[in-house]
């Protein structure tokens, strides 16, 4: 039992201020920092700026190269997968070509594998080849925990802690997002090509941007 | 639970510390304040024990964790009045008049004509804007910049009667700029009107901003046209109805930002009168919805979304009609209260607490997904899975002078569905405090216990024409689908015969995962259910509440349901989802339609 006389112990003995998420607040809205817009809580939140390398060997930064400003698909897929990746790989070949000219100019398709160990750039440039993969869709790779970083802030997860670990099981969900306006949905990698071309379309600028944007 | 791993259950052992600490430090009687201000009682009601809760903040790295579970600043309950919203008013006319055929060039994007605008005339005009809403949730969170319909959240309450058709325009004027999450594309859907398919507010007819959509709801009874001209069945009649946002893939994300809102609608027996027809508590002095919503605040004070959870989420803040733990005061006297959990993904167990006593307080459930009951039936808690509505009769009298609470002790965890455990009594979520310190009143209301009749439940003895069998799962992958298929707005699934009945199997039989709890909704007529089990845990016997009609069913793991359907009056499309909007939102969606021929497809 705790009575008044030593409640007060009880408060003596533990760090209570520190766990508090009051605290956090407090030390998170400093007088002097500028509040955060939304746009950078986002970015804070989800996107870290991890290094990734493409299928053409460049390398590039998560967020301030691959979505800052832009609207982007992204999926995760595995070079020899042999699962669900060759049906979504084709639907995404339908998608770009159904999205024309502005895939590579304000829409980009980013396809990061879950098997960077094996997954090298020049692996990864035979599969872009093997595939007709055009301008506007990068293939990437990376260290292995920016990787599982990566999938783990982007929800690419599975609740079985069995099923996640097994790559060929990976989530065959396609993401897409419009940075600056932070608009961000998903549909099923195994959709009909016009129904995930809609989907992105969900995201897109408004009208009278649309036309600023896309040239 | 295969699946609790170590983390888990050092985190139930902390949770089980953490709640036998606070029940002794209940014991010693100190008051909240005074736990507040030793720093040992965070204002949300949970207690910093001498190790123990932040059970959150262990894993509290960011406002998410993979579990859907956030960890919001604190706050201090029972404050804020529990705010009324006000009822939408109607207006003389609209401009431009509205048209039974879409009025394309004046901005409307209603795709279809009205199928009964000149049988049942609208009556009365409404007209209401989808825009930003500034909103205290709480005295000490910073304003938040939501949706509202009419710039209020929740959104005003319509107030309908039978016969009365209605009309109301809805005109998008969301802000370009979302503050983090939500799309400024809209489709208002009256839950679970009997209404025709263009004004359903079908998750496929969404429109951008700049444009309207006139929505024509005829408040006309199911089978009016059919096999009950020409007034419909009066056993089919609904009353509490909510309204929603319900635009394909972001539905979550727009009524988590605010666009939600009440439609009740009352006839010649339940009259909104307590000395007319059948009695019920007057509205709108002591008839009173309630909607209960679970939400995360970041840091900062700001409400979050968790945008790339595909499980489910739940928030750490409970709200009553957009306030975090309000406060009602109330006469000593019968008051209807209408329940709403407008979720995204939370299952509940209300009951009626006091804190001060140990006694398991009894009220009656009058409706279930807000269709009166045959009768009242005496319970202790109610159960509310997402989308689901309850009214209850709670009579204050005997609690003259004390403060009561609503008291969800319904344990879960994580956005996939309830754990089967029940928190103590006064260790649940306080939702709303209840103080019965106003004036003794008159009351002309029903007794619940003198067992008046509502309705009788509508034959369901029929011949189906068609068994239809749907399965509720996540693919291999990942991946949403009913019947291992996938939402797209352009695949019409199946066609029901307009004036059949049919059988509808719904399955929930995945083994491969950890359990999913799927509320699943199909709009357009109540269904009863035929067998299968509608409780929140897997052994527990149904009771005499699931003999109702219904329009949301919690598909427990490992359950079926076999449901009975009638489809009268209207033609048209209509969906059939998941309401745990997040795996609404990932395609656990499917198209179906209403025809004057139908298919037999026993696996669509
Ligand atoms: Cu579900």
């Amino acid at each position: 039992m705790i009575d008044r006389r030593n409640l007060m112990a009880v408060v003596g003995m533990a760090p209570f201020a520190g766990w508090t998420s009051a605290r956090a607040f407090t030390e998170d809205s400093k007088p002097n920092a500028a509040p955060k817009t939304s746009r950078e809580v986002l970015r804070d939140r989800y996107f870290p700026n991890v290094v990734l390398t493409t299928h053409e060997g460049k390398k590039v930064r998560f967020y301030d190269d691959l979505l800052k400003d832009k609207i982007v698909v992204l999926n995760f897929m595995y070079a020899s997968c042999e699962g669900v990746c060759p049906v979504i790989t084709a639907n995404l070949m339908t998608v770009q070509k159904l999205l024309g000219e502005r895939v590579g100019r304000d829409i980009f398709i980013y396809s990061i594998t879950v098997r960077p160990e094996e997954d090298s750039p020049k692996v990864l440039k035979e599969y872009a080849r093997m595939h007709g993969i055009g301008p506007g869709w990068l293939i990437l790779t990376g260290e292995p925990k920016d990787v599982e970083l990566l999938r783990a802030k982007l929800g690419f997860v599975d609740p079985n802690p069995e099923v996640d670990r097994d790559k060929a099981r990976h989530s065959g969900v396609i993401r897409f997002g419009n940075e600056p306006l932070q608009r961000w949905g998903a549909c099923p990698g195994q959709s009909a090509p016009d129904w995930i071309v809609a989907s992105i379309k969900s995201v897109d600028w408004p009208k009278s941007e649309q036309a600023k944007r896309a040239g | 639970m295969a699946y609790i791993s170590k983390i888990n259950r050092r985190q139930l052992r902390d949770q089980a510390n953490a709640a036998k600490n606070r029940r002794e430090l209940i014991a010693a009687q100190f008051s909240r304040r005074d736990l507040m201000k030793m720093g040992l009682l965070t204002s949300a009601g949970l207690l910093i024990p001498k190790r123990g809760l932040s059970v959150r903040a262990q894993d509290a790295l960011s406002s998410f964790g993979q579990t859907g579970q956030c960890t919001s600043p604190a706050t201090t309950p029972f404050v804020d009045l529990l705010p009324i919203m006000p009822v939408k008013q109607s207006v003389p006319s609209l401009n431009p008049a509205p048209t039974e055929c879409p009025n394309t060039a004046a901005g409307e994007s209603r795709t279809r004509c009205h199928q009964a605008f000149t049988q049942l005339p609208p009556q009365r005009l409404y007209q209401v804007v989808q825009q930003t809403a500034n909103v205290t949730v709480s005295p000490d969170l910073p304003v938040q910049t939501m949706w509202g319909f009419d710039a209020i959240v929740p959104g005003p309450t319509y107030v309908s009667n039978y016969g009365v058709p209605i009309l109301v325009r809805n005109v998008n004027s969301l802000p370009i700029n979302n503050g983090g999450f939500g799309l400024p594309s809209v489709s208002t859907h009256l839950h679970n009107g009997h209404t025709p398919s263009e004004s359903d507010g079908f998750p496929c007819d969404f429109f951008e901003i700049g444009h309207f959509y006139d929505q024509h709801y005829p408040n006309v009874l199911a089978g009016f046209a059919s096999d009950h001209q020409p007034n419909g069945d009066i056993n089919e009649a609904l009353s509490t109805l909510w309204y929603h946002d319900h635009r394909v893939d972001f539905t979550s994300q727009n009524v988590y930002k605010g666009l939600a809102g009440f439609f009740l609608l009352f006839n010649q027996f339940d009259t909104g009168n307590e000395s007319t027809g059948f009695h019920l508590p007057s509205f709108p002095d002591f008839d009173i919805p309630m909607m209960f919503a679970d939400k995360c605040f970041d840091q900062a004070g700001l409400l979050a979304f968790d945008l790339f959870n595909l499980d489910g989420i739940l928030g750490d803040k409970f709200l009553v009609n957009g306030k975090i733990q309000p406060v009602l005061h109330v006469s000593p006297r019968r008051y209807r209260f209408r329940w709403l959990n407008s979720g995204p993904s939370r299952f509940y167990q209300i009951f009626l607490t006091r804190l001060d006593s140990s006694t398991t307080n009894q009220f009656w459930q009058i409706s279930n997904d807000g269709n009166l009951l045959p009768h009242p039936i005496q319970i202790s808690s109610v159960k509310l899975g997402v989308a689901e509505r309850a009214d209850v009769i709670i009579d204050f009298a005997p609690f003259a002078g004390r403060t009561l609470y609503l008291e969800n002790r319904l344990v879960q965890r994580n956005g996939r569905g309830p754990d089967c455990e029940l928190s103590q009594r006064g260790q649940g979520n306080l939702l709303l405090q209840i103080v019965v310190d106003l004036p003794p009143v008159a009351d002309n209301s029903v007794d619940p216990a003198t067992n008046p009749t509502f309705y009788t439940l509508p034959d369901k003895t029929a011949q189906p024409r068609v068994t239809r069998t749907f399965n509720f799962e996540l693919t291999q992958n990942g991946q949403w689908t009913i019947n291992n298929q996938f939402m797209d707005c352009n695949t019409i699934r199946f066609t029901v015969q307009q004036n059949t009945v049919e059988r509808w199997v719904l399955r929930n039989t995945q083994t491969d995962r950890p359990a999913w709890t799927h509320p699943i909704h199909i709009h357009f007529e109540e269904y009863q259910i035929f067998s299968g089990n509608n409780q929140f845990c897997f052994n527990e016997p149904p009771t005499s509440v699931n003999v109702s009609r219904k329009d949301v069913i919690r598909l427990n793991p490992n359950t079926q349901v076999t449901l009975f359907f009638r489809f009268r009056d209207f033609l048209g499309r209509y969906p059939m989802h998941c309401h745990n909007t997040i795996h609404e939102d990932h395609a656990m969606m499917l198209r179906w339609e209403i025809g004057t021929t139908g298919d037999l497809n026993q696996n669509p």
